[in-house]
């Protein structure tokens, strides 16, 4: 065997995943797409972004890359390997999450090192000595030393809390993580504090992640390639500055031009995608941006935009070259 | 006219060993959008749940003064503030699956709360619920009022619990980082809504947020906590072209701005972490970490006024 090409730290290829909810009051039984035909691959060490719409897919995403869920369609291959034919073990020294809103299926009576502790004592193979240094490293090294181990959740404020999730998360060491919006819930500096710290442990450890988030400015500085998802698919894909600087799909410049940066009187910009919202159980025809794209021309709702490749990615439009 | 809500000197402490809200004042108008910022844990979520009286077990709060419309909330009995809650003053809370109940459909908790309420018909209600649910850019309302909670994702979740919020047409809205889990577009559309309610309702609203972006845009006022205390107070354009708290001018020195990204350097923070305050602590919580500190910060700190309406605790001239 030779190593001459890396394998992918994440790849998929034509990844589907829909649900199916009652249709509630109105009776009828109704299919939510929530990821539809994506692909992509992620080099070792690289880390994807992903953005896009509230609902458009991105947790749906991470929960299937992650071997949550099964896909409908497509394959998942972390490292080379399916993720659905791992076993839970080894999958879990292999990649981990950082979920947002990580402590609502939490037993509000664990203690904060016993929460960090979870991974290390699943894998069945730590000694108790060992599981303690462990821990007691990782909480140092996250920020919250000492005495914190020992309270409860209920004790810790938001950002605390977020900052346990990453503990548990590199606790054992993966190679990949998958962040979903892992910095929301904190101020600015901590914000700052704990990014920082992801990248730093990128460097020294030679992770791989993928990074939801809302947060358009910290996608830019954490981020080495860019994907733009609307409605279940990547609508534009990019190294981070091209995507920033020359972005090209009307989704991707309506989300840039939202962003709300600090300068007082502005008030909040009307970027003019309207208020109607996507309804995921009833995809546009056509291009699906099309009910709410600001330079849609009739044809747009008819034909399916290719993908138009760029480097390091693509496009799907009509309108772009 | 008395101020929509008046809160003046508010503690709050756990068990005797925290105290997480130290001598907090404020004050929101009709009308008004008062913007709460400040380090996480430095006492935002514990300052509105204790407006509420929604602390949890072994929280307790004090006061000199804490007024709504008027009327005194220490006062108030459980039931009298159970009638004010989601009816006249409504909150939206940090984290939306602690207050949506798993085991029952969006739609019968958005009518509950107000049929609990209002003398509605459950007809009504449902109606009020799903044009709600459109304002805050929900599509096919009928569909999500059918669904659980676990099935709808963050960002949808997000936005049940301000029109839920909502359905009383309350007077002062407290909403705890209502925008963080929605992308920009979406958070856009509810920043609009929330401002038009204001000038249609007079809707008074105290927004807890960590994006400066949003505070800038649309907050009248802010206040920045630290360790517990308001340690600076101002109208939004003055707080950001002067501001004089070390810990004010180092916050916004941290936000970084899209477009302007280097990944070659680390992004701002300010150096240390809060330290662990309990009862009898004394001088500056921010000493640790001020680059201005001195001896002096280690006893009692003055309150200033830098400008009307600009306050701020620091020991450093305006
Ligand atoms: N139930 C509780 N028991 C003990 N301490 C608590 C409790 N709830 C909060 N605290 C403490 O009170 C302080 C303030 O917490 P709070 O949740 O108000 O912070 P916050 O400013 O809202 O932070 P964030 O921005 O991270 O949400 C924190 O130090 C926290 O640990
Ligand atoms: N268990 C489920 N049952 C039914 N529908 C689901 C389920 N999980 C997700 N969905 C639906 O799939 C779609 C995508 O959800 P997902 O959580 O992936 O979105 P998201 O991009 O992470 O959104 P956000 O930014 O708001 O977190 C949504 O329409 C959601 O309602
Ligand atoms: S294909 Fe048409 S509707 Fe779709 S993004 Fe391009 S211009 Fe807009
Ligand atoms: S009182 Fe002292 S330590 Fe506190 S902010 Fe002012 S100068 Fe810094
Ligand atoms: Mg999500
Ligand atoms: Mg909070």
């Amino acid at each position: 065997m030779t190593a001459t090409t890396t394998l992918p730290a994440i790849e998929l290829k034509s990844v589907g995943k829909t649900f199916r909810v009652s249709g509630g009051l109105l009776g009828k039984d109704r299919r939510v797409v929530a990821v539809d035909g994506v692909s992509f691959a992620v080099p070792p060490g690289g880390v994807l972004g992903v953005v896009g719409e509230s609902g458009c897919g991105k947790s749906t995403l991470a929960r299937l890359i992650l071997g949550l869920l099964t896909p409908d369609s497509g394959d998942i291959a972390v490292e080379g390997q399916r993720i659905v034919d791992m076993d839970r073990k080894a999958r879990a020294r292999l990649i981990q999450p950082v979920f947002q809103d990580p402590f609502s299926s939490l037993n509000p009576l664990t203690r904060i090192r016993d929460i960090v502790a979870m991974p290390l004592q699943a894998q069945g193979s730590f000694s108790r000595a060992e599981i303690a240094k462990r821990v007691d490293e990782m909480l140092e090294r996250v920020g919250l030393p000492g005495e914190m181990g020992n309270r409860l959740p209920a004790e810790l404020s938001g950002g605390q809390r977020q900052r346990v999730a990453i503990a548990r998360a590199l606790v054992l060491r993966p190679r990949i993580v998958v962040c979903d919006e892992p910095t929301s819930a904190l101020d600015v500096s901590v914000q700052a504090q704990i990014l920082n710290l992801l990248a730093e442990l990128r460097r020294d450890l030679g992770l791989t992640y993928l990074f939801i988030s809302h947060n358009l400015a910290v996608v830019e500085h954490v981020a080495s390639e860019v994907a733009v998802m609307y409605l279940g698919r990547i609508v534009e894909k990019k190294p981070t500055q091209a995507l920033f600087h020359q972005p090209e799909h009307p989704y991707t410049k309506a989300l840039l031009a939202s962003v709300l940066t600090p300068e007082p009187g502005l008030g909040v910009p009307d970027v003019g995608l309207g208020d109607v919202m996507p309804d995921p159980a009833n995809i546009p025809p056509g291009c699906r941006f099309h009910p709410r794209c600001p330079i849609a021309e009739p044809r747009c709702s008819t034909e399916t935009p290719p993908l138009r490749p760029r480097p390091g990615g693509g496009v799907e439009c009509l309108l772009v070259p | 006219m008395s101020a929509l809500l008046d809160v003046e000197r508010l503690e709050v402490g756990f068990g005797g060993r925290t105290s997480a809200v130290r001598g907090a004042s404020l004050t929101v108008e009709r009308g008004e959008t008062h913007c709460l910022v400040g380090e996480s844990g430095c006492g935002k979520s514990v300052t509105a749940l204790a407006i509420m009286n929604l602390l949890a077990r072994g929280g307790h709060r004090t006061a000199q003064r804490l007024t709504f419309q008027g009327d005194d909330l220490l006062k108030l009995d459980d039931r009298g503030m159970a009638r004010l809650r989601g009816n006249a003053m409504a909150m939206i809370f940090q984290e939306p699956m602690t207050s949506l109940n798993p085991a029952y459909t969006i739609g019968s908790q958005m009518t509950e709360v107000m049929r609990r309420h209002k003398k509605v018909s459950q007809r009504v209600a449902i109606d009020r619920a799903a044009d709600l649910l459109g304002q805050v850019g929900i599509t096919a309302p009928g569909l999500r009022l059918g669904q659980f909670p676990h099935q709808l994702s963050g960002g949808l979740r997000q936005r049940v619990m301000i029109a839920m919020a909502l359905m009383c047409e309350p007077q002062l809205l407290i909403a705890d980082e209502p925008t963080t889990a929605l992308d920009v577009t979406v958070q856009a559309q509810i920043l609009r809504l929330l401002a038009q309610l204001q000038r249609d309702l007079g809707l008074g609203l105290l927004l807890i947020t960590h994006d400066l972006g949003i505070v800038a845009r649309i907050a009248h006022r802010v206040s920045v906590m630290y360790a517990g205390e308001v340690v600076e107070s101002a109208a939004t354009a003055q707080l950001f072209a002067d501001p004089k708290h070390p810990y004010t001018q180092g916050l916004l020195r941290c936000v970084p701005v899209p477009g302007k990204q280097r990944q070659d350097e680390p992004l701002g923070s300010i150096p240390g972490t809060v330290p662990r305050i309990g009862p009898g602590f004394e001088g500056c919580g921010f000493r640790d970490r001020c680059t201005f500190a001195d001896a002096t910060c280690a006893h009692a700190v003055p309150h200033q006024t830098a400008a009307p309406g600009h306050d701020y605790l620091c020991r450093l001239a305006p």
